[in-house]
């Protein structure tokens, strides 16, 4: 449904007489199938947002390829744009107009007849459960419902894809569980759903497929169980003091359960295959080593240990 | 045809929206009416004219071409407001046309710019201003041409400058040598000769020498087509102008 091969973009800012290039993009490459939930996943500034104005037609690309929906981005983005649907992260309602007026004239925008509009209108309402508050101005919304008319402005031309851009960020939790129902629902209508996220529960738990993206690049693709399963075993994170840590990595690493072992500020992690049995000679041998020990933490591999082998840092800290 | 469709669309909405809070119409208006009510007395001596009515004739179309461009040159801070809420960006991924999206709204400012004129208007009745009705809606077929001009430019630099901090002192720069260049507040003709020689090279001295012919009921004068034409044309250049930086990448 999507398909990218080098996509490139650089921003060029002046300040004075300096001039400042970014490369916000450099290279993606990216295979969307059609009716899945795909997640792209890194820290802010990764290039997420600019990558996904690029699909959609908001921004050129410096370089590369890219064809969706069986359009071409550079050649035919009047097609691209028939064909997608894209929600920004800023929300894109005016404070004096009710849902309803919005989503006639978004409908509209796209030429069908003000009859077409108004049934559409009427049917995203419902499906939304905003039915209710249709007549409403946006203004007395809840940052939840406003979030609901957003995507719902964004899909009433039935796209073959939409585009969100960080759906759930400022959500309550209750909210946010609610949009990923509704972003699942129009999965399950058969639409492809773009997401970026810096969420890793919701990278892993909401997406079918997912991009680790950091720096401009594309660091790692898959389902968020095979990029799971690249983390061999599980991992054990030990906290012992700063000034401690060279003398439990000394002793540790020489475990023969040890496959892995970084050290960090605070502590060293470590990756075993079985790490319920590794514990008590983890304990043991650093006790026999007169290390002090602070917490001891037991984990299956989270998309965060995908992200931290890729690129040398935890999402968590950036 | 797609671009009067899509045109009509954005106008419809504007409007909407426009009369739900009309109370700007009339804010628009107050300045003027305040040069009408406490400026324009002073003029029937300085200006040597024999009565009021005849120096309302004077200055009442200079306050007409003055409202229409301020009126248009501070729309742009509107237009940043949408920007800020993410009105044009989710436009500019629907296929709706481009000119619609900047015509739209530039039309909205010059039906309330001409709601705005005919207060003024029937205000400078009431102080014995008399002039044909057919040449009082030529004058706002000028102050139209004029408002599209200004509101088209407006849009277009507030889609590059995106920030109101940097909209307002630049459109008061610009604003300001265009006021008084044009004669709006007192003609040119009593400005000293290198004056009325720069005043020439000021495109809206010109709409306010063909408005106030209008006014004093002088069709054949040449100051009419002149300052039509040369608005018309500066109205279509901004337009295009303004179209293309709706259509050009903005964040």
């Amino acid at each position: 449904m999507i398909e990218t091969r080098g996509l490139r973009k650089s921003f060029t800012s002046r300040r004075g007489r300096e001039k400042k290039t970014v490369e916000a993009v450099r290279g993606v490459d990216l295979d969307v199938a059609e009716g899945e939930i795909f997640g792209f996943l890194g820290p802010n500034g990764a290039g997420k947002t600019t990558t996904l104005r690029m699909l959609a037609t908001l921004i050129e690309p410096d370089g590369g390829t890219a064809v969706i929906a069986g359009a071409d981005l550079r050649t035919d983005s009047a097609q691209v744009r028939r064909r997608i649907g894209y929600v920004a992260q800023g929300g894109s309602t005016w404070d004096e107009c009710t849902a309803h007026e919005e989503l006639v004239l978004q409908a509209r925008m796209y030429g069908v007849s003000k009859s077409t509009a108004e049934e559409r209108t009427r049917r995203v309402l419902q499906a939304f459960q905003l039915s209710e508050y249709a007549d409403r101005k946006c203004k007395t919304y809840s940052g939840g419902q406003r979030r609901r008319v957003d995507i719902a402005l964004g899909i009433i031309h039935e796209p073959k894809v939409v585009f969100l851009d960080e759906p759930t960020s400022g959500l309550d939790p209750q909210s946010r569980a609610h949009m990923w129902d509704e972003i699942r629902r129009l999965r399950d209508e058969g639409m492809t759903v773009f997401i970026t996220t810096h969420y890793l529960d919701e990278a892993d738990v909401l997406c079918d497929r997912l991009s680790i993206m950091d720096n401009g690049e594309v660091v790692a693709s898959g389902t968020p169980a095979e990029l799971k399963r690249t983390i061999s075993g599980d991992v054990v994170r030990i906290g012992v003091p700063p000034q401690a840590v060279a003398s439990a990595a000394e002793v540790l690493d020489p475990l023969e359960l040890v496959t892995k072992l970084e050290t960090h500020d605070d502590g060293v992690r470590l990756y075993t295959d079985d790490g319920a049995a590794a514990i008590p000679q983890i304990l043991r041998t650093l006790d026999g080593a007169d290390v002090p020990i602070g917490t001891i933490e037991l984990n299956r591999p989270s998309l965060d240990d995908v992200f931290l082998t890729k690129t040398g840092r935890s999402l968590r800290e950036s | 045809m797609k671009i009067l469709r899509d045109t009509s669309l954005i106008f419809d909405r504007q409007m909407r929206l426009l009369l739900r809070n009309p109370v700007w119409v009339f804010v628009g208006v107050f300045q003027p009416v305040m040069y009408l009510l406490l400026f324009a007395p002073l003029l029937k001596r300085s200006l040597n004219v024999s009565s009021d009515a005849e120096a309302y004739r004077i200055f009442v179309p200079g306050l007409l071409v003055l409202l229409a461009i301020f009126g248009g040159l501070f729309q742009g801070f509107g237009m940043i407001a949408e920007l800020r809420a993410g009105i044009i960006e989710r436009s500019r991924v629907t296929p709706v046309s481009r000119l619609a999206l900047l015509l739209g709204r530039s039309l909205r400012d010059v039906v309330s710019l001409l709601m705005q004129a005919v207060i003024i208007t029937l205000l400078a009745l009431l102080f014995d201003l008399r002039v044909f009705i057919g040449y009082v809606l030529l004058a706002y077929l000028m102050l139209a041409l004029i408002s599209l001009m200004t509101s088209a430019l407006s849009y277009g630099v507030a889609l590059i400058v995106k920030s109101e901090d940097a909209l307002a002192p630049l459109m008061n720069t610009v604003a300001q040598p265009v006021l008084l260049l044009s004669g709006i507040l007192l003609p040119m003709s009593l400005a000293p000769g290198w004056l009325q020689g720069v005043a020439n090279w000021n495109p809206f001295s010109w709409a306010v020498d063909g408005t106030r012919a209008l006014f004093r009921g002088d069709l054949g004068s040449p100051d009419v087509w002149q300052g039509l034409v040369i608005m018309a044309v500066l109205a279509i250049l901004a337009v295009v102008w303004a179209a293309r930086e709706f259509a050009r990448s903005v964040r």
